[in-house]
C-alpha cells in the first residue's frame, strides 16, 4: 500500500476518530482538574477503575448508558479521595496521584477476579454500536469515517465544547480558572476554594473514567489487564500539549490518534526488516517532538501544584 | 457605647498560633466616615487582627460585630455580605486574568449559564469614575503596574459595596505620588459616609490620615485614642515600648576612593539590558543611599558589586583597580560586606545553626577549617562572641536560625559581615520588616562602620530611612541611576517625582538602548 493512499482510506480516518475518544475524555478531565491548580495523576488508574466497572455492569446485566454513568460515579469517588489528600490535607499531588493510580488499578484486577474466578478467556459484553447519523452519515467517505462512531464518541467531541463553554462562560469556570491561577484570589471573593477544586478534581476524574469505560463497552467488548496501556499518561502530557485549552486538547487527541493509526497501518504494510516496535514508537517520539515545540510558551496555571491551607499563617 | 455611628465593633478579641499569642483580649470600636489606624510593630498582631475581622481566621475568643451583627462563619463571605472590603498587604489578583473577572468573581450565583460581562464592565466603569480610580476593565492583571493593581483592588471591595475599607499596608509598595493619590481616593470615600481601617508603620501618613489611632504591642493592645492626643513620639514610645533615641547621622570628610562604576551596564539572559550605563562613586566615611521602586535596577546593582554578574560595558574599579573577574568569593576577599535582600534566600541557611551560619562566607579559613576539618570549638567561640557583641536574643551557637526573629536573624547576618571589617558594605533592604529597635540597631552598626573607614551602599524603599542614614542620595529608575545628591535639601517629594521617572532619559532614548 502506498503511505500516501492511506490518508484516503475510510477506515484510516475512522480509527483516527475512534482511537482519540478516550484520549478526549481523559485529557479533558485531566485539564479541568490542572485549570483547578491540581494535577491528578490517578488518571491511569481512574481510566483502568472505569473500564473494569462498566464493564462488569454490562456484563452483570446492567444498560450500556447507566454503565457510563457508574464509571463517571466511581471516577468521582476516586477524585474525592484525592482532594482529600491533595486539597484538604495539602499533600504531595504527585505522591497522592500516583499512589491513587495504584490503589484504583490493582482494586479493578482485585474486583474482577473476586468477581469472576476460574474464568480465563475474558467473558464478553454487546459494546455500543455505532450511530449513523441520519443525512450526514450518508455524506461519502466523511460520513462512514466521523458520523458512523459509538455515540460515547460523538458524546466527547461535544464535551469539548461543553466544557470550553463553562470555563470562559459561566461564573463556575471563572472560579475554577481562578483557582488554579490565586486560590488567595478566590478566597477572598467569599468563594470556597476547596469546594472548587474538589468540584472540579471529581468531574474531572468522572470524565478519565467514562474515557476508560469507552474502552470496554463501545471500542472492544471484554476487560483485560493492562488495557489502559498508558493512555493516561498521554492524557498528563497532551495537556501540557494544549497549554490547557479543550480546543488544543481535541486536536492534541485526535493528532496522537492518528500517528497510532499511521503507525498500525505501517506497520503491516512495510518491509520486514525495520523491527515493528520502531513503529510502536512512533506517536510517542512525535508527542514528545511536539512537547517540546508547543510547551515552549505554555502558561502553566500558576497555582498547579501549590496546596492551599485556609486559616495559617 | 451603644450609639448608633459605630459601624464596627472588635470586641475581646484572642487568638493564638501554637505557643504564639497573635492577639490578646482586643478591644475597640470603628465609627462611620472615619478613619481607624492600626499601628504595631512587624509581628505585633495588626494582620491577624484584620484576617479575623474579615474572616480568614476565626478567633479563640471574643466576637466581632458589623453595623450590629455578630460574626459567626467566620469565612471572607460572611464578612463581604456584611459590608467588610479588604485591600490585602500581599495583593489577590489572579495575574492571567483580567481585571473585569478578577473583580466579579463571586458576584453572582455560580452555577449560571451565562456570565454578564458586560454589566459587571459598565458598574466597574461608573464606579471607576465615581472615585476616580481608573484603570481598564479589560486589561490582565499582570500588565499593570503596582499602583493600578491597588485600584483593583480597592474597586473589588467597592464593586461588592463595602461600607468598611481595611487596607493593609497599603503604601509599602507605592510612591510618595501615589500614596498622595491613594490618600485623595479615602477622602472621597470617607466623605461618601465609608469607614477605613488603616494599617501602617508609617508615622507620616497616619497622623495625616487618620482620625483615631489603636496601637498594637505583641498582641496587646497599649493605646487607643484620638489624633488629637497623638504626636509622633508618643505613637512611636506605644509602638516599641520605650523611647527609641534615633542614631544621629554625623557629617564626616569623606576619604580615599574606594568603588567607581564607569558607565557600567549589564545585561540578563534575554539580552535585555537591565542596568544602563551606570556611574557611580563611593568613599570611605560615606554613605549613599539608592532610592527606587523595587526591580528598578537595584538586583543588578547589587548583583554586580557583589560579584554575582558581570557587566556588558563600562568598567567597575576598586581602590582604583580595575576588576577583571566578578565572582563572590573574589569580591569577598577584595573587602565588600553584603547585606542581602531576602534574608530568607541568600541571607542565611535557615536549617543551619547560627554557628554555621556565621562562617558561611570564611569556613575555608585556616581558623576554622584544619585539613578539611571544621574546628568545631572556634567556630563556637566565633559564635559565641558575636552573639555577644551584636546582642542577638534568645539565641545560641548551636540554635536553628530559622527559628530567630527577622531582628535577630539580620543581627546574625550583619555579625558575619562585619566582623571583617569590610571596605565596602553593601545593605539591600537591611531594615525590611525589622521592628523600630532593630532599625535603629542596624542603623548605628551601619555608622560604626562608615566611622571606622568604610563605605556604604544603603538600598531601600523606604525614604525615611534614607534622608535620615545617607549623606548622598540617588534614584535608581528602569535600570539607569540618577546623579548622586547631597542629602541636605533633598525632599521626599522630590525623589518620587524621580522614582516616578521624572528627569530620567527620555522615552526614546530608552527604547533605542533597549533595542
Amino acid at each position: 500500500m502506498d503511505f500516501f493512499d492511506m490518508f484516503l482510506n475510510v477506515g484510516f480516518w475512522a480509527a483516527t476518530v475512534r482511537m482519540a475518544t478516550p484520549l478526549i475524555f481523559g485529557t479533558l478531565g485531566e485539564l479541568i482538574c490542572e485549570r483547578a491548580g491540581i494535577l491528578n495523576l490517578g488518571i491511569e488508574g481512574i481510566m483502568t477503575t472505569g473500564a473494569m466497572v462498566a464493564w462488569m455492569w454490562v456484563y452483570q446485566g446492567g444498560d450500556l448508558w447507566t454503565a457510563v454513568l457508574v464509571a463517571a460515579l466511581f471516577g468521582m469517588l476516586f477524585g474525592y479521595l484525592h482532594s482529600i489528600f491533595s486539597v484538604y490535607m495539602g499533600l504531595s499531588q504527585h505522591v497522592t496521584g500516583i499512589g491513587i493510580t495504584l490503589l484504583a488499578t490493582s482494586l479493578s484486577y482485585y474486583s474482577f477476579r473476586m468477581l469472576l474466578p476460574g474464568v480465563t478467556t475474558p467473558p464478553k459484553i454487546i459494546p455500543f454500536q455505532p450511530l449513523p447519523i441520519p443525512l450526514l452519515s450518508d455524506i461519502p467517505v466523511i460520513g462512514e469515517a466521523f458520523f458512523t462512531q459509538s455515540p460515547l464518541t460523538y458524546l466527547a467531541f461535544v464535551l469539548v465544547g461543553v466544557v470550553a463553554y463553562i470555563l470562559y462562560r459561566t461564573p463556575v469556570g471563572l472560579a475554577v480558572r481562578m483557582v488554579g491561577e490565586n486560590p488567595m484570589a478566590v478566597e477572598v471573593q467569599g468563594i470556597d476554594v476547596y469546594k472548587v477544586r474538589t468540584g472540579a478534581v471529581m468531574v474531572g476524574s468522572a470524565f478519565m473514567a467514562v474515557g476508560g469505560a469507552f474502552l470496554t463497552i463501545s471500542v472492544f467488548d471484554a476487560f483485560y489487564f493492562d488495557m489502559i496501556n498508558g493512555r493516561g499518561w498521554i492524557c498528563v502530557a497532551l495537556v501540557i500539549f494544549a497549554s490547557w485549552r479543550p480546543g488544543k486538547a481535541l486536536l492534541g487527541a485526535v493528532l496522537f490518534a492518528a500517528f497510532d493509526a499511521i503507525q498500525i497501518r505501517v506497520q503491516q504494510s512495510s518491509a520486514s526488516f525495520i523491527p515493528y516496535q520502531f513503529f510502536l514508537m512512533m506517536p510517542y517520539v512525535f508527542s514528545i517532538l511536539a512537547l517540546i515545540i508547543m510547551s515552549r510558551k505554555a502558561a502553566y496555571p500558576k497555582a498547579l501544584l501549590v496546596p492551599f491551607r485556609r486559616g495559617q499563617r | 457605647m451603644a450609639d448608633t455611628d459605630t459601624v464596627l465593633r472588635v470586641q475581646n478579641i484572642t487568638k493564638t498560633f501554637g505557643d504564639l499569642i497573635a492577639n490578646d483580649a482586643i478591644s475597640f470600636s470603628l465609627k462611620k466616615g472615619k478613619v481607624l489606624s492600626l499601628l504595631g510593630e512587624n509581628g505585633a498582631g495588626k494582620t491577624t487582627l484584620m484576617n479575623i475581622i474579615f474572616g480568614h481566621y476565626s478567633a479563640d475568643d471574643g466576637y466581632i460585630e458589623i453595623f450590629g451583627n455578630r460574626l459567626s462563619a467566620s469565612n471572607p463571605a460572611e464578612a463581604i455580605a456584611l459590608g467588610v472590603g479588604m485591600v490585602h498587604q500581599h495583593f489577590t489578583l489572579a495575574d492571567n486574568l483580567t481585571v473585569l473577572e478578577n473583580v466579579i468573581l463571586g458576584t453572582e450565583p455560580l452555577w449560571k449559564w451565562k456570565q454578564d460581562k458586560s454589566a459587571g464592565r459598565r458598574r466597574l466603569r461608573e464606579l471607576s469614575e465615581e472615585f476616580g480610580l481608573h484603570v481598564d476593565p479589560d486589561a490582565d492583571i499582570k500588565s499593570l503596574t503596582v499602583g493600578e493593581k491597588q485600584r483593583v483592588e480597592i474597586l473589588k471591595a467597592l464593586y461588592r459595596g463595602a461600607k468598611i475599607l481595611i487596607l493593609d499596608e497599603p503604601t509599602a509598595v507605592l510612591t510618595p505620588q501615589e500614596s498622595d493619590q491613594l490618600f485623595d481616593t479615602l477622602r472621597d470615600m470617607l466623605a461618601r459616609g465609608l469607614s477605613v481601617i488603616f494599617i501602617s508603620h508609617k508615622l507620616g501618613e497616619v497622623m495625616a490620615i487618620a482620625d483615631d489611632i489603636v496601637v498594637l504591642r505583641h498582641g496587646k493592645l497599649v493605646a487607643n485614642f484620638p489624633i488629637a492626643e497623638a504626636s509622633r513620639e508618643i505613637i512611636a514610645e506605644k509602638m516599641v515600648g520605650e523611647a527609641v533615641p534615633q542614631p544621629e547621622r554625623q557629617v564626616m570628610e569623606k576619604g580615599a576612593e574606594l568603588l567607581c562604576l564607569d558607565t557600567v551596564s549589564v545585561q540578563d539572559a534575554a539580552g535585555q539590558k537591565i542596568l544602563k550605563s551606570v556611574s557611580f562613586n563611593l568613599n570611605q566615611h560615606q554613605i549613599i543611599g539608592i532610592a527606587g521602586v523595587s526591580g528598578n535596577g537595584q538586583k543588578p546593582f547589587s548583583d554586580l558589586i557583589s560579584g554575582m554578574c558581570k557587566p556588558t560595558s563600562g568598567s567597575v574599579s576598586l581602590s582604583g583597580e580595575i576588576v577583571s573577574v566578578f565572582e563572590p568569593q573574589k569580591m569577598v576577599e577584595s573587602g565588600i560586606g553584603r547585606v542581602p535582600e531576602d534574608r530568607h534566600v541568600q541571607g542565611v541557611v535557615g536549617d543551619f545553626s547560627v554557628e554555621e551560619n556565621m562562617i558561611l562566607e570564611s569556613y575555608m579559613t585556616p581558623r576554622f577549617s584544619k585539613l578539611g576539618w571544621l574546628q568545631r570549638k572556634n567556630v563556637s567561640d566565633h559564635a559565641k562572641a558575636l552573639i555577644k557583641a551584636f546582642d542577638i536574643r534568645g539565641a545560641g551557637p548551636e540554635t536553628i536560625v530559622r527559628g530567630l526573629s527577622g531582628g535577630n536573624m539580620q543581627k546574625v547576618i550583619l555579625a558575619r559581615v562585619l566582623e571583617n571589617n569590610p571596605e565596602i558594605i553593601l545593605a539591600n533592604q537591611p531594615t525590611r520588616g525589622l521592628d523600630v529597635g532593630a532599625a535603629t540597631f542596624v542603623h548605628e552598626q551601619l555608622f560604626e562602620a562608615r566611622k571606622g573607614g568604610a563605605g556604604v551602599i544603603l538600598i531601600s524603599e523606604d525614604l525615611e530611612e534614607l534622608l535620615a542614614v545617607s549623606d548622598q542620595i540617588a534614584v535608581m529608575y528602569h535600570g539607569q541611576l540618577s546623579k548622586l545628591m547631597p542629602v541636605e535639601g533633598v525632599t521626599q517629594q522630590q525623589l518620587g517625582l524621580l522614582m516616578s521617572g521624572e528627569g530620567f532619559a527620555t522615552q526614546k532614548e530608552t527604547k533605542h538602548n533597549a533595542a
